[in-house]
């Protein structure tokens, strides 16, 4: 998909620009683009050596872990079906905090183990129990504290705060995650009446 | 909003703070764990490079030819009925699908028209508020061997979609258009 997506904007572009008058600019958007990348991705060095810096003293102290038991209770009633003290509590409960704290890369091998485990948990079958379509909602609608690539973006084009998005990016997608536990919900007992 | 916008202001700060006091306080080696945990700054930063040099230069060509301007006029009359900016829809459209083009243009977006302009600010809090459903849709459930999805996708997208128009909402009310 993505291959078509990228394919498609280079060379509808590129004919557009035939048509359009426009293959001086192409030209040149060619290697601004490269460069702007290049340029981005230094900015992206500063913050995400300061942040994942300052995570790893967060791990090594506990103070994620004391994060996760804080929202234990929470995210108990949103898995109804995982047992207490199950291995799979913790590894949804540790993708989180990872997903908040801009881990992304921690992230994603928790999320895997916690998928195993609520698969085995739904008696190794090859459909997507309840648990888990409400995990997927989770990590798709993603609670992040510090969008850390988005403020090394406006940091480089010169914001006058480039900090001011912080506080409301949280609401939003504070928003877009009650929102979506919601739907799931809805669907779950849509489900459930239905057969 | 004034309050608000300090909180944003604060946020970053005190939790560097209380990340220090409590590192500190639990006697963790603290400047030697954060040279650690930097090291893997740099790893992430510079494997972006090659994924944001192919698809800044493929956003760029879009632009710079007017074929992305194209495209937006159509979109316009129909997203002003909604009130959503017509420049935005593109980064709308790519974010559930692929992360590194939801970054490249939203890095376009706030170079064309400014971080503290209303699209910058717009794309700052949807790329932040929202993930890629595909992907991790795929990772996860391809992962362990998920065939039957159940309603994943459907929730997956309804959820991008709230977190947009909750972004739309919060951005006018924080900062107006």
């Amino acid at each position: 998909m993505i291959n078509y997506i990228w394919v498609g904007m280079s060379l509808f572009g590129i004919v557009f620009a035939m048509f359009n008058g426009t293959m001086d600019e192409v030209n040149k958007a060619v290697f601004q683009g490269a460069q702007e990348a290049v340029t981005l991705c230094i900015g992206f060095i500063s913050i995400l050596v300061f942040w994942l810096g300052i995570m790893k003293i967060a791990q090594l102290s506990g103070l994620l872990e004391l994060f996760s038991k804080f929202f234990r209770p929470i995210v108990k009633r949103l898995f109804p079906e995982v047992p207490e003290n199950h291995p799979a509590m913790g590894y949804i409960l540790s993708n989180m905090m990872a997903n908040m704290f801009g881990l992304g890369n921690a992230a994603t091998p928790l999320g895997i183990k916690a998928m195993e485990q609520l698969k085995l948990l739904n008696g190794n079958r090859d459909s997507a129990s309840r648990s888990m379509v409400t995990f997927l909602v989770i990590n798709t609608a993603s609670i992040t504290i510090i969008p850390t690539t988005v403020l090394a973006i406006r940091m480089n084009y010169d914001s006058a705060e480039p900090a001011e998005i912080v506080f409301p990016t949280l609401i939003a997608s504070f928003c877009g995650t009650v929102g979506a536990l919601i739907i799931d919900r809805y669907f779950y007992y849509r489900r459930k009446k239905g057969g | 909003m004034g309050i608000l916008s300090q909180i944003s202001m604060w946020l970053v700060p005190l939790l560097i703070g209380a990340i220090l006091l409590h590192g500190t306080w639990k006697r963790v080696p603290t400047y030697e764990a954060f040279v650690e945990g930097g090291k893997e700054g740099i790893k992430i930063a510079v494997s972006l490079v090659p994924f944001l040099v192919g698809m800044l230069v493929a956003i760029s060509i879009f632009r710079a030819s007017g074929a992305l301007e194209f495209f937006v006029n159509i979109a316009r009359p129909v997203m002003e009925w909604i009130g959503f900016p017509a420049e935005v829809l593109p980064l709308a459209l790519i974010r559930p699908i692929s992360g590194t083009a939801a970054l490249g243009i939203t890095s376009d977006l706030i170079s064309t028209y400014g971080p503290d302009s209303f699209i910058g600010r717009l794309a700052s809090v949807l790329q932040g508020s929202t993930d890629t459903t595909f992907y991790i849709l795929t990772v996860y459930f391809g992962a362990v061997g998920i065939k039957k999805m159940g309603d994943a996708l459907k929730i997956g997208l309804m959820a991008d979609g709230l977190a947009i128009v909750a972004s739309l909402i919060v951005v006018t009310l924080f900062f107006g258009t």
